[in-house]
């Protein structure tokens, strides 16, 4: 479906920069008119998209993390979130609420619990060694988007 | 992020600001923990009046707090939890922890 508008960023994989990427989708969405908590579940779904990407994608190392949101017809957002780190080898179990590899941390094992339930639609693809592509949809209640 | 503390007896208050994130939840557990290993509180209380923003990076912040008092014998209570939170902390599991105070029981009220 063609996208009735369109962006995309990437910036390295720093912790700082987890406040800048949901700040940025949250403000690209804005132009729909999104209730509050429509604004709230979209950053905080985004944050755990882009923390998985810096604690664990790129564990010890500084990589590049793509965004790219398209808001399509029916005020439908689809926010794809990209890695090329190291990738997930068992998709589902990562998926498993409160599984974590990474306890020490106080990683509450979370991340992809939060982003089902903040968001319509969660798909994850990944390929070890190459990285992990999540997409996450979101359909905007209030308004017809009229840009 | 400018968090404050406060003292009563044996209870420390600790009162988060802005947004909790992986990155800031680091900082903000650094400080709590020297100071619950400092003072030794019987309750520590966690503020969230002023938290604007939170992932489940506050939830594991809570989590380890929760467990640290624990070992401690203390108890921890989570205060003042905003509308924009609710639905965070509930999704955790926290809820049936009971450590959540409503909002407004934080205080002691006089009639």
């Amino acid at each position: 479906m063609k996208p009735l508008n369109e962006m995309e960023l990437w910036f390295e994989s720093r912790s700082s920069n987890e406040g800048f990427a949901r700040s940025a989708v949250s403000a690209f969405i804005a132009q729909l008119d999104p209730t509050i908590g429509e604004l709230n579940d979209i950053k905080t779904a985004v944050s755990e998209a882009v923390t998985n990407c810096v604690v664990h994608a790129y564990r010890n190392t500084i990589g590049r993390i793509y965004i790219n949101v398209k808001i399509t017809e029916g005020a439908v957002v689809i926010i794809k979130i990209r890695d090329k780190g190291i990738g997930i080898e068992n998709v589902a179990q990562a998926m498993e609420p409160l599984f974590t590899t990474a306890p020490s941390e106080e990683r509450a094992g979370l991340g992809f619990a939060v982003m089902q339930s903040f968001t319509d639609n969660v798909n994850v693809r990944s390929s070890p060694g190459k990285g992990t592509t999540v997409i996450l949809k979101k359909r905007i209640s209030r308004r017809v988007y009229n840009g | 992020m400018i968090n404050r503390v406060s003292f009563n007896e044996n209870e420390m208050t600790y009162r988060l600001s802005g947004e909790i994130d992986h990155h800031s939840a680091k900082t903000a557990r650094e400080l709590i923990d020297s100071l619950i290993q400092q003072k030794k509180p019987s309750v520590l209380k966690l503020d969230f009046s002023d938290v604007s923003f939170m992932d489940s990076s506050g939830i594991g912040l809570i989590m380890g707090r929760y467990r640290m008092m624990h070992l401690y014998g203390g108890e921890l209570c989570v205060v003042n939890v905003p509308d924009q939170l609710e639905k965070i902390m509930f999704l955790s599991g926290l809820g049936a922890l009971g450590v959540i105070e409503k909002k407004g029981e934080a205080y002691e009220t006089v009639e």
